[in-house]
């Protein structure tokens, strides 16, 4: 640490010096942070309270086992990982850049910033996905009131209830359940299915084949809470990636036309870095807590 | 800042030229975090119903979790301590710091204490008020015409 000779009439508390011996921009990001920590941990404890407070909840490695490219497979963590991985790779580029500009390196910072806003993009892309592929599949549920229906995962609806549901009570519903349900059903199985010509009576049929077979999955709906939450949590945290690939790209850009060059420093990466940092670091959390427990 | 004075971080005024010492602390941070992370991955893993090893709900289950949690605080010790370099930082400022995070260890106990206790009262009906006497409930017919 540099010594810095203090004159003996110095007034510390007449404005003018930032505290701590680091820039006012630094020690206003940290603080910005803090609050944006508190913010996030009010979510996800709300969460976790309301998690606490039930009975029952959802089954988290039933709903997230999908994988990209591989349809049917029965993959729990998995692509989970490979984001919690890819996320941690870009922290790594970052800290990279931030120190390739602390030895003026103007390429070097370049270099490493277009890699962690390949990853933050990679990132943002993995969340996409994963949020369509739960809004568009559609899952059979048989309500209280034993009426069957086709839910996908929203904000309001949850497909992912832990009842037990009775194939007899299933059976039972068939023949109430409109044919274009009845068509989803069979078609699910079977892609080849030609619904063309076919009654009511014939798709009930062939529907409780299936059900007794065991094929067709039928559930029960979970708390809408679940939607609500995860959408609500993980969207919050995807709009911060966003916001700082957004950054990351006008830092990269200002490397590129010679701006911090020019001041003299790479202060303004090592600020952008500890956002990118703190948005990496809530993922951990969301994911433990939506993810892994 | 002061227009007066020039930058005072002494990283910026005394940046060494193409020091790279620090990569590779960078780079031990990065195995370790991943490491950490496939740990914890595999505790969870174990605990699925797909592979169905440990349940949940046993001391066994719960050792897991509790684990995880604490790995994740260690992951979060070091992103904070050496990617974003608080550790290099002045101990006043890394206090105003940790102090105020020390708020997070009283809003998750006392949220997930509050949570369990809504779910027993719920399970138990303990909460629930008695119902009125109905003398005080409902008063007694008057009889208008009555002679008082």
């Amino acid at each position: 640490m540099s010594a810095t000779t203090i004159p003996s009439n110095t007034k510390w508390w007449n404005g003018g010096r930032s505290p701590f011996d680091i820039s006012y921009g630094k020690v206003m990001m940290w603080y910005f942070l803090m609050s944006d920590a508190f913010t996030f941990g009010a979510f996800i404890i709300s969460y976790a309270t309301l998690r606490f407070s039930m009975n029952s909840w959802v089954d988290a490695n039933q709903v997230f086992n999908a994988f990209p490219g591989l349809h049917g497979a029965d993959l729990p963590l998995a692509f989970v990982s490979l984001m919690t991985f890819i996320l941690i790779f870009s922290s790594v580029t970052m800290v990279l850049a931030v120190h390739e500009g602390h030895n003026m390196n103007k390429k070097g910072v370049e270099k490493y910033m277009l890699w962690t806003i390949l990853g933050g993009a990679a990132f943002l892309g993995c969340q996409a996905w994963e949020w369509t592929h739960l809004l568009t599949g559609e899952h059979f549920i048989l309500s209280k009131e034993g009426v069957l229906s086709a839910l996908n995962t929203t904000p309001s609806h949850n497909p992912w209830g832990i009842d037990h549901v009775d194939k007899a009570a299933v059976i039972g519903a068939l023949p109430k359940a409109s044919p274009e349900l009845l068509t989803a059903m069979i078609h699910e199985h079977n892609h080849a299915f030609n619904a063309q010509g076919l009654g009511t009576a014939q798709l009930v049929e062939e529907a409780t084949k299936l059900v007794n077979a065991g094929t067709v999955h039928v559930g029960s709906q979970g708390p809408p809470a679940f939607g609500s939450y995860f959408f609500g949590i993980t969207g919050f945290h995807g709009f911060h990636v966003f916001s700082g690939v957004v950054i990351n790209v006008i830092m990269y850009l200002k490397t590129k036309l010679g701006h911090f060059d020019q001041r003299g420093h790479y202060e303004m990466i090592e600020k952008a870095g500890l956002y990118w940092h703190f948005v990496d670091l809530v993922w951990v959390f969301v994911f433990l807590c939506f993810y892994l427990v | 800042m002061s227009s007066h004075s020039t930058v005072s971080s002494p990283e910026i005024t005394l940046a060494p030229k193409h020091d790279n010492s620090g990569v590779k602390r960078i780079w031990q941070v990065f195995t370790l975090l991943s490491i950490v992370t496939i740990i914890e991955l595999a505790m969870g893993y174990a605990m699925t119903k797909q592979a169905g090893w440990v349940d949940k709900h046993s001391a066994l289950g719960m050792f897991f979790v509790g684990a995880i949690c604490i790995l994740s605080i260690a992951k979060a010790y070091y992103i904070v301590g050496v990617f974003m370099h608080l550790g290099g930082e002045l101990k006043n400022f890394r206090l105003t710091i940790v102090t105020t995070l020390a708020l997070f260890i009283w809003f998750i106990a006392a949220f997930l204490m509050d949570g369990n206790s809504w779910k027993n009262l719920k399970n138990t009906n303990a909460g629930s008020r008695e119902a009125p006497k109905t003398e005080n409930a409902i008063p007694a017919a008057v009889d208008k015409n009555a002679k008082p």
